[in-house]
């Protein structure tokens, strides 16, 4: 419950899921293999985005044209990345992935 | 391009590298929303209720492949649904600028998570 807490907040206030927080959690402290805690997560994080997607709606805050422009499509894209990680996971692409969030990171912060 | 044009050409993108890198749909909408021109505050949002179909997909996916433990599930999601209303009160109390660096230390923990993971794991041998 307290990986629950904690996921809430991070949400709430960031705008994603709670994976970040929900899967090293349930591989340290209930001993899932990454996988399960992966999906676990993710259904989770359904209840997650729901309350804090709404609770972002009654303040006004959320613009659905761009909500939809941007969720439809990626429900598309998610479901082709998802067939593509099953083909290609060179350590090359992860690191250059991880660069280009620090790039976008350092965007953000300056 | 048009912004609704370009708007759903990213948002396929960050479908498919969400999906490809395995984070979560937020960590790549959020910045795509400010590069759209969207306030720190209404790309937090609106990244929220862009992520409800792909997560609503996602977690279809991996239950008809018997990997979601639903109990666990449950008891985390909805002991997130109160913090999470405070997490938005936070949000919304906050200066623009300063979400803006906060969600950037976000991006740099995922991006350290990613790389200790890639290269942790065995090189594999095809």
């Amino acid at each position: 419950m307290g990986i629950g807490l904690a996921a809430g907040f991070l949400s709430g206030v960031l705008g994603i899921g709670g994976g970040i927080v929900i899967v090293p959690l349930l591989v340290a402290l209930v001993a899932y293999a990454p996988k399960r805690a992966m999906a676990t997560s993710l259904a989770a994080i359904l209840f997650t985005a729901v309350a804090a997607a709404a609770s972002h709606a009654q303040a006004g805050n959320v613009d659905w044209t761009d909500a939809a422009l941007i969720g439809l499509p990626a429900t598309a894209g998610a479901v082709i990345g998802a067939w593509l990680h099953q083909r290609i996971a060179p350590r090359g692409a992860v690191l250059a992935f991880s660069l280009l969030l620090v790039v976008s990171a350092a965007k953000l912060a300056l | 391009m048009s912004h609704d044009a370009l708007a759903a050409a990213l948002g396929l993108l960050a479908g498919i590298l969400s999906a490809v890198f395995g984070v979560g749909g937020g960590v790549v909408f959020v910045p795509t929303l400010i590069f759209l021109g969207a306030s720190a505050r209404v790309a937090v949002a609106t990244s929220l209720a862009a992520m409800v179909p792909v997560v609503l997909m996602g977690s279809w996916r991996q239950t008809t492949y018997g990997s979601v433990t639903w109990r666990d599930a449950t008891v985390i999601g909805l002991a997130s649904v109160p913090t999470a209303k405070l997490g938005e009160l936070v949000a919304d109390s906050l200066p623009n600028d300063a979400l803006q660096r906060l969600f950037a230390v976000v991006l740099v923990a995922t991006a350290i998570q990613l790389a200790v993971r890639a290269l942790r794991s065995q090189p594999e041998v095809e």
